[in-house]
């Protein structure tokens, strides 16, 4: 019973990610350009850093063509998934994280405390990624980015 | 691998905050890309919807057309007046009908009322004239009908002198402005205006086709651009377009937009625009090197051919132009057409104005008009009894006769062949596709042109000594998109086509070097202040609204899918029979949340909720057929009326209906019909209105469905009427 029950789990995931991986085949021909790679990812729901990327990508690109095969990303994929290899990441931790940032704790962060954290420290954000954060989310009028708001606006459905 | 990803509280308790923030910057920074990757996503399949449905759409548009043009074959108007045969009575009396026309277009007699608060036009028109018009419409003006018919007459007598091709050089170190589908959106004409200046002597511009449907101001954008035209008339070029065609404007909606604005006199300004829509040019030439046209090549596309041909018998490229002499009102416009347009020509050419180099052209047309109109006469009495004789066969074949009409004709007369070649050549330029792999196959999603592949361009750009293609007719996210080793462009205009935040559109300034520098823009206030993130929420939301609506009308399709399984259904199992139904190609497991939201259990579904709450989910009060045939119902009416009058007569009726049944192989007897007939016209007046014609089909559709739905539904026919008196549907 359970070994049917594991590859029926098995099939299902392999379905998703076909799915997934075929919705950026533009040419019908299972391949897809490794620049998407990161978005195939993130859309099965894992939420892998960018050495965990470079990583991955490093195990199945075809010496550096540019294009990833589908029949090296399947295993490597299947695999992520059912070892949990890049779990989601809980909201009280994000929280956390902010709080950790917030050193006067106000509650929020102004917008050039933000930047100067994702811009300088850890992966940083490029000053694209940047922009696109504080358009997006900033608050204008107050000037400030409450995190807690922001939180639970970007909390998605995990089972997508 | 594992352990960077890998955090848990401890990480924050730390002393040293230096470490402690850096790690909960990664987190964060962790945790944002995800988001916008997904959003990403959401972004790339919402846009893969909306693309799907409207290829699909137009798919359904050239199948539905098929059916049009089998109804306008053997549809006979009622009226005993119309049954006489047109082509006998102009061709004895051409001097005659030219002054019919003269009379029909006439604008003199049509009054201008005090409280008229629109513009005034004077002919000819000043460029303070043209810029007044574009102000009078950004304040949300109407022109009169009198200045429209006036403006449409000058546009056609200056388009009727132009040539197929247009040619246009970057000398005197002009840059040229190209602009790509407009679709009725006037924001967006506004807004390249704004950005880039109106058309002048020093701002040449070419519009690339597809100014009408969709949107609901494209008589504004005509006017616009057609008085442009009339003020400067060697600095503003148009292409015609797949939608500059009166067939497909029945469907999309250009001609309810005009004769909803124009209650009085649209009927005339719709015959006008047909006109005028077959004299628009077909192509533009830059330079010699670049070739702007709307929407691509074959790999038989000819150049000298396409110059050569007389564009005006090509009314709407869905058609072929027939042997004149069918008994039906579609094409006496033909026919008309030609006597016109021969004899005005001959006036035409010495009244010329404007500097253009006429010469060459001249004579071919001038030619090939005459040989026409010469070997028609010969076939008239040849050809006029033929109907008579064939219409018994009709009922016979209903698919293969208009097969069967074109190669009769193509054995006896060698000119129609010719005919049939030149349109080949129209279709693929108007409505052919590039594609990424090699070779030219025919277009199967939009149903006429073709797919054209990289060696085809290549082989036309070197055949005919040219460097770029400029095209549009397929929207793009970003306004435009090059491909085929950047020799093709693709360039669309009409931002927010599918909804607010959809794309951008774009504009292309080509200046002597001729390197195309690309202008993006987005209308819309809204825009401007949603960030392009929060817009996807938006645009998504509305895409699977779309999707919803679509799924629902396929209803009962989708319950014969499932029919052979229980009420319960695997996820691939529910994906695999929806994607047989809808043929969309979309990742069907990918939107599973968002389209199902009943419970499910374990991976399974249960179908039958799941239409319950789709039902739910449509703001309709119609029944699935009537929704999903509504815009048909509204073509096939703007057909059978054909004097545009809003009314039909219950013969006219009658006699749809039963060609409908034979097309569509639906059983009604003769009685049904006429039982039908008379139970839908409600006022008893004889005649019968769109929202009448529309009634018919609901009452028609519940009755086989009931009798369908028997068999199919869980429930009896009792729950179908539960379901059509439930307040939310």
């Amino acid at each position: 019973m359970a070994e049917s029950k594991q590859s029926a789990e098995l099939t299902e995931v392999q379905k998703k990610i076909r799915a997934t991986f075929e919705a950026f085949d533009y040419e019908f021909n299972n391949t897809v350009d490794v620049r998407e790679i990161g978005t195939i990812i993130y859309a099965l729901g894992c939420f892998p850093s960018q050495k965990d990327l470079h990583d991955f990508i490093a195990q199945v690109e075809e010496d550096h063509t540019g294009w990833i095969h589908l029949d090296k990303f399947l295993p490597a994929m299947t695999e992520v998934l059912l070892e949990h290899k890049f779990p989601p990441i809980p909201e009280d931790l994000v929280l956390q994280a902010f709080e950790v940032l917030d050193k006067e704790k106000k509650g929020y962060l102004d917008p050039e405390e933000l930047t100067k954290y994702m811009t300088q420290e850890g992966e940083p954000f490029t000053q694209v990624e940047m922009d696109e954060m504080l358009t997006a989310h900033a608050d204008h009028e107050k000037n400030c980015i409450c995190y807690k708001d922001l939180i639970s606006q970007l909390t998605i459905d995990p089972d997508l | 691998m594992t352990s960077a990803s890998k955090v848990d509280l401890m990480d924050f308790i730390l002393p040293d905050h230096q470490t402690s923030a850096l790690k909960a910057a990664v987190l964060i920074q962790r945790w944002y890309r995800q988001y916008v990757a997904r959003t990403e996503m959401r972004r790339r399949y919402t846009w893969h919807i909306f693309q799907s449905i409207e290829y699909s759409g137009e798919q359904a548009q050239i199948k539905l057309y098929n059916f049009l043009g089998y109804l306008m074959d053997n549809f006979t108007p009622s009226s005993s007046e119309r049954k006489i045969s047109h082509f006998r009575h102009k061709l004895e009396n051409e001097v005659c009908r030219d002054a019919e026309w003269e009379r029909y277009f006439c604008y003199q007699n049509i009054e201008v009322p005090e409280i008229y608060s629109g513009p005034h036009l004077t002919f000819p028109l000043t460029v303070e004239q043209a810029m007044g018009l574009v102000e009078a419409f950004r304040m949300k003006k109407q022109l009169h009908s009198r200045y429209v018919l006036q403006l449409l007459l000058e546009t056609w007598k200056l388009l009727r002198m132009f040539p197929n091709i247009n040619r246009i050089s970057t000398c005197h170190s002009k840059e040229i402005t190209i602009c790509g589908d407009l679709h009725g959106q006037l924001e967006d004409l506004l807004l390249i205006f704004y950005k880039n200046g109106m058309p002048s002597l020093e701002k040449p511009y070419v519009f690339n086709g597809d100014f009408v449907d969709r949107g609901k101001d494209s008589i504004e954008i005509l006017l616009i651009l057609f008085s442009f035209l009339l003020v400067y008339p060697s600095d503003v070029y148009l292409n015609r377009g797949n939608h500059e065609d009166h067939i497909v404007n029945l469907r999309y909606g250009f001609t309810k937009e005009v004769l909803t604005k124009y209650k009085m006199h649209g009927k005339r300004i719709v015959k006008l625009l047909q006109k005028i829509f077959s004299w628009l040019p077909l192509a533009t030439v830059i330079d010699q090197k670049v070739l702007v046209l709307h929407g691509g090549i074959s790999d038989t596309t000819d150049l000298s051919l396409l110059a050569r041909l007389d564009r005006h018998k090509y009314v709407s490229a869905l058609r072929p132009p027939k042997k004149r002499l069918m008994s039906s009102v579609g094409t006496s416009i033909d026919s008309d057409d030609e006597i016109w347009s021969n004899s005005r020509f001959n006036q035409r050419r010495t009244s010329l104005t404007y500097p253009k180099p006429l010469g060459e052209r001249d004579s071919f047309q001038n030619r090939s008009l005459q040989d026409f109109s010469d070997r028609l006469k010969a076939n008239v009495v040849e050809n006029e009894l033929e109907p008579q004789s064939r219409r018994p066969s009709i009922f016979n074949s209903v698919t293969t006769r208009s097969e069967k009409e074109i190669t009769l004709s193509v054995s006896s007369d060698s000119a129609y062949s010719d005919t049939m070649e030149e349109w080949k050549q129209i279709l693929d330029l108007l409505w052919s596709d590039p594609m990424t792999p090699d070779g030219c196959i025919p277009n199967e999603v939009r149903g006429g042109g073709c797919y054209w592949g990289p060696d085809v361009t290549e082989d036309f750009l070197n055949k005919h000594n040219l460097q770029l293609i400029i095209r549009s007719h397929e929207c793009k996210q970003d306004g435009y998109e090059f491909c085929h080793n950047r020799k093709v462009l693709t360039l669309f205009s009409a931002s927010n086509y599918y909804d607010v935040g959809s794309n951008r559109g774009a504009y292309v300034k080509l200046g002597p070097d001729l390197m195309p520098y690309m202008i993006q823009y987005q209308a819309s206030n809204l825009t401007r202040e949603l960030s392009v993130r929060q817009s996807i929420g938006r645009t998504e939301r509305s895409a699977l609204k779309v999707l919803r609506e679509q799924l629902f009308a396929h209803r009962s399709d989708l319950i014969c899918a499932f029919k052979k399984f229980d009420s319960l259904v695997s996820l691939s199992e529910w994906a695999n029979a929806v994607e047989s139904v809808m043929h969309l190609n979309l990742p069907w497991r990918m939107l599973r949340y968002q389209l199902v939201t009943c419970k499910t259990s374990d991976g399974v579904i249960n179908y039958y909720e799941w239409f319950n709450q789709l039902a739910i989910h449509i703001d309709q009060s119609l029944l699935e057929t009537l929704y999903r045939h509504r815009s048909t119902l509204e073509t096939i009416f703007r057909i059978v009326d054909t004097d545009n009058s809003g009314f039909i007569t219950i013969e006219d009726f009658r006699q749809t209906w039963k060609l409908l049944s034979i097309y569509l192989k639906m059983e009604i007897t003769d009685e049904a019909i006429c039982d039908l007939a008379i139970a839908i016209d409600s006022n008893q007046d004889g005649s019968i209105d769109i929202d009448e014609f529309m009634e018919a089909f609901r009452l028609t559709d519940k009755k086989s469905r009931l009798e369908r739905g028997r068999s199919m539904f869980m429930g009896t026919a009792p729950d179908l009427t539960k379901l059509e008196g439930d307040p939310n549907i």
